[in-house]
């Protein structure tokens, strides 16, 4: 440790625990735990379904009442995807013919009877998440898990079957273009940008909420495909060239 | 009116996204107009919207979630003239950025073009909402493009560690505003800026207000690279491109400002009305602080475009303390001043892309006597210079007047003699750089000035003359930003009713039209008043000496020089090693700051 | 009892930015805002709670039943995506470091000074 870097230390502790103190005082003042009697909240939770025939509020928040911050945090994650594969575009070793077989039979045949049971399990939690916990993030995120123990379990190229830009990018620009589309054909119908264009539908069933459940799947694909093309970037430029010198 | 709210954020969006979905398909002329004329309707959309909004406030409420009872269900644009101009600003210097890219970034142009259009959806979406939570989603949007931009050039370490500096403390920045975002909504239960003025507006400001004010303005801060949250500016403009480098100070700074102040009028200026002066202290003295300090740092920089990065800071030091002294006629100095600072900034950063591209590198000492046959470039280079030193009556002239003007008011009448000393130390740093570059005046060697990594330009074969077009363009709309007729008299009325809180409530909650729709706004140019002239003249003088001293310090008596380097050295050597290029280092001086500031304002406030 | 919870959220905030200040290892630096991020999380969601009530899910539930706040839920939602995002751009800058110079130490990779 440099003495540069020591010193730094010995002054961080000091000053970061000041910090948290002060954070601490500030948040004293807060309500008391257990106690949150907060207006937005409890009229959302009184109103969402009769209103919007969704029974999992949150999805309701994130995907209409709030559904323009969500547009914008769909957006970060295509930001930073797409910056991802610009930052490591020189390091990365798209393979050819290189083959690295799994050895162990019990991991392939976890992998066969795995893989479909996370790929159903996340379009269920995408499609229902308008009914119970779930949703277009949470189940775009579970899909892209299950493409992924493909690699784990199967070795490089099934891989590579799923793991391609050209294939996941235009899933991506189409998860966030059809997002802004939404709005905007609402835009054009002369109602504000998002408003939902169709009807409330069935509470309770996969097709409430009207536009939302459209806006739901727009997520998934989109954050499946983002979170593909991370995994893809990171494997090409880390994983692969040890797999090939081994 | 309403329904062009959404355009300045959907447009750039969807065309970024639909380059992603197309990218493998579509030719790369194809791609580039798509950008090109996606920034070119935000920008379009967004000066529909300023003239709408002069009126009065326009409102747009997304997905239709109108306020019931009082309590706003959804998020909403709240734009009036202020925000709007912002909006306008940062679309535009987009528009520009690509334009000038076209020719000047040909590789990776297609992700570049995708990331720019992000950085310029998220940057409108910033200036013009008006629900805290939906600004640190475009706070991160904005952020998250830029950090990705400043890696563009990832062949070289310097670049990297630019990108990681600029990322990873931005980041404890916005952890920073989330933390004050929270403590915000237990106390309100509410995110829309109105709602949560309205609640606050009841009592005086507790530990928890306070508290929940320091984060959210230190986070603003950090983005807005005030002393000592600054030290991350400079590297990211040494390793972003120049085009970003436009964006980054033109706009991206300046709206860590604007927020600071949107927030402050809308939603503590309730609370905290008894303890006005603590407020304006803490960030007076910070703005000076940053102001004097970004001045001093920049005369040390040969890397050209640390060099205009450090008078960005500058600057952001001045807008903070117009800012600080909570009164209209100051804001509407600030409003000004943005708008000069950014075209003007913004074209030099876009002259240095010539020059990178003309000479191959763009340290001043290595450059020295090389731009002799750049006469255009040297012409640019002087104009953008002026401009920015504050004689009247062009550039930033009418900002500075109109800040003199408000700080007099208030009895802060040094700090238009503080604003003079430290324009004139910047415009003298760049106008020392350019008579070096240009003209080869000066000495060869200067121990002053310290040394930095090459950099390597990207392209060879790109068309100088649209670049140089576009940077004149910017540069003279700079000069003429206080010579629009009207304007005067139009941000000045602007800043009266951003600082409108009941009305902007009003209009928020119950739907009140908020604006004077009887107003007749004259088209009169600026009025100069004396003192503010005298205070140009005097930037000028300061900025003269200032390249004089750089260019020739040498020839100065012994004795002289011997004494000035005594005393001079060892403050100038611990400035230096404060800005150690370490982000372990940032991220120390950032948590002091924190903690000095939200001290200082549990204790006053 | 309630400082309790609120001491957590302070000090896990605390101790994120301390072991990033004093990181020397890019990736241990990322891990360190994540930390800190998750602060945001736990303070968001305990904002939220209310003793005895049930999640804001009204699937097969009478409407009007005692609910947690939803709002702060879609909240920490944004926020996990948010932190995802930057953590993976900060690890792939970490990735061409070492690239380029063979170290991840911040330290030394330290060509812009002054």
């Amino acid at each position: 440790m440099s003495p540069r870097q020591r010193l730094r230390g010995w002054i961080a502790a000091p000053v970061v625990a000041l910090l948290g103190g002060i954070l601490l005082w500030g948040l004293s003042g807060a309500p008391a735990f257990g106690e949150f009697h907060g207006a937005y909240g409890d009229l959302l939770n009184r109103i969402a379904v009769p209103q919007r025939h969704t029974t999992n509020v949150v999805t309701a928040i994130v995907f209409d009442y709030r559904g323009f911050d969500t547009m914008g945090e769909e957006f970060i994650l295509f930001a930073s995807v797409v910056g991802v594969v610009l930052l490591l575009r020189d390091i990365r070793e798209p393979a050819g013919g290189q083959d690295d077989p799994v050895a162990s039979d019990a991991i392939r045949l976890f992998g066969i009877l795995m893989v479909g049971v996370i790929l159903v399990f996340g379009l269920w939690l995408a499609a229902f998440g308008l009914v119970t916990p779930g949703g277009g993030f949470q189940g775009g995120v579970a899909v892209a898990g299950g493409i992924v123990l493909v690699f784990l379990v199967a070795g490089y190229r099934p891989w590579r079957t799923f793991g391609r830009e050209t294939l996941l990018d235009p899933f991506e620009g189409l998860g966030a273009a059809s997002y802004v589309a939404l709005g905007l054909a609402a835009l054009i119908a002369g109602a504000p940008f998002l408003h939902n264009l169709l009807g409330p539908g069935t509470t309770g069933t996969l097709l409430s909420g009207g536009s939302m459940s459209l806006l739901n799947w727009a997520v998934a694909v989109e954050v499946a495909a983002a979170n593909l093309v991370l995994y893809t970037e990171f494997l090409e430029s880390y994983l692969v060239p040890h797999l090939r010198t081994s | 009116m309403s329904w062009a709210l959404p355009l300045p954020v959907a447009v750039p969006l969807i065309a970024a996204a639909l380059l992603v979905m197309g990218g493998a398909v579509l030719p790369r002329p194809v791609q580039d107009a798509i950008a090109i004329a996606a920034a070119a309707t935000a920008t379009a959309f967004a000066l529909v919207i300023l003239a709408a909004s002069e009126r009065h406030d326009v409102l747009h409420w997304f997905g239709g979630w109108h306020p019931h009872g009082g309590i706003a269900l959804g998020i909403s644009f709240t734009v009036d003239p202020l925000g709007a101009g912002m909006a306008a600003l940062a679309c535009g210097l987009d528009l520009i950025a690509l334009v000038y890219s076209w020719t000047f970034m040909r590789r990776q142009s297609q992700t570049f073009n995708v990331l720019m259009l992000t950085l310029g959806g998220a940057m409108a979406g910033f200036a013009l909402t008006g629900d805290i939570f939906n600004m640190f989603v475009w706070f991160e949007l904005t952020g998250v493009s830029a950090y990705a931009l400043a890696g563009f050039m990832v062949e070289d370490l310097g670049p990297l560690q630019g990108a990681i500096n600029f990322a990873v403390t931005n980041t404890v920045g916005a952890y920073i505003v989330l933390m004050g975002i929270a403590l915000l909504y237990a106390r309100t239960d509410a995110l829309n800026l109105a709602q949560v003025g309205r609640t606050l507006e009841h009592r005086p400001a507790d530990r928890l207000v306070i508290v929940a004010f320091a984060l959210i303005a230190t986070g603003l801060m950090v983005r807005a690279a005030i002393v000592p949250f600054h030290f991350w500016l400079a590297d990211a403009h040494a390793a972003s491109p120049v085009p970003v480098c436009t964006l980054l100070s033109g706009a991206v700074v300046t709206l860590g400002i604007f927020f600071i102040t949107r927030v402050y009028w809308t939603a503590f200026a309730g609370p905290l009305h008894m303890h006005e002066d603590g407020v304006r202290d803490v960030l007076v003295t910070l703005g000076v602080l940053t102001a004097l300090l970004g001045a001093v740092v920049c005369m040390l920089q040969r890397h050209v475009k640390r060099l205009l990065a450090y008078s960005t800071i500058s600057q952001a030091g001045l807008m903070l303390f117009g800012v600080a002294l909570l009164d209209p006629r100051s804001l509407a100095g600030v409003a000004a001043l943005v708008l000069a600072h950014g075209l003007l900034k913004g074209g030099l950063f876009l002259v240095c892309g010539i020059i990178l591209v003309e000479l191959r590198d763009i340290d001043e000492l290595r450059l020295h006597g090389a731009g002799r046959r750049l006469h255009g470039t040297a012409v640019l280079w002087l104009l953008g210079s002026i401009g920015l030193v504050g004689i009247p009556p062009v550039g930033i002239f009418l900002g500075r007047q109109l800040l003199g003007e408000g700080a007099s008011e208030q009895g802060f009448a040094w700090l238009a003699a503080i604003g003079a000393i430290a324009s004139g130390i910047c415009a003298g740093a760049m106008l020392r750089a350019g008579a070096r570059i240009f003209l080869g005046w000066g000495a060869k060697e200067d121990d002053l000035l310290s040394p930095e990594p090459d950099e390597q330009t990207l392209e060879h074969h790109v068309s100088v003359r649209l670049m140089a077009a576009v940077a004149g363009v910017v540069i003279v709309l700079g000069l003429a930003a206080s010579l629009v007729p009207g304007l005067e008299a139009r941000t000045q009325l602007a800043a009266e009713r951003f600082a409108d809180t009941s009305a902007y409530r009003a209009a928020v909650l119950h739907g009140a039209a908020h604006g004077d729709a009887a107003a007749h706004l004259s088209f009169s140019f600026l009025t100069v008043d004396t003192a503010s002239a005298l205070y140009g003249v005097a930037a000028l003088a300061i900025a003269a000496a200032t390249a004089a001293f750089g260019l020739w310090h040498r020839r100065l008596p012994e004795g002289f020089r011997r004494l000035g380097s005594r005393v001079l050295w060892p403050p100038v050597t611990v400035v230096r090693n404060a800005h150690s290029g370490i982000v372990g280092d940032y991220l120390l001086w950032l948590s002091a700051g924190a903690v000095a500031v939200a001290a200082v304002w549990a204790l006053t406030l | 009892m309630t400082i309790l919870v609120y001491a957590v959220v302070a000090w896990v905030f605390a101790i994120g930015i301390y072991g990033a200040i004093i990181s020397r290892n890019l990736i241990h630096l990322a891990l360190c805002l994540t930390v800190t991020q998750s602060s945001t999380y736990i303070l968001l969601l305990a904002l939220g709670y209310k003793h005895g009530a049930r999640a804001p899910i009204f699937k097969d539930v009478k409407l009007g039943t005692a609910a947690v706040d939803p709002v702060v839920q879609s909240l920490t939602l944004t926020d996990v995506v948010v932190s995802v995002t930057v953590i993976a751009l900060v690890l792939a800058l970490a990735l061409d470091v070492h690239r380029q110079s063979g170290s991840i130490d911040p330290d030394d990779i330290n060509t812009l000074n002054g």
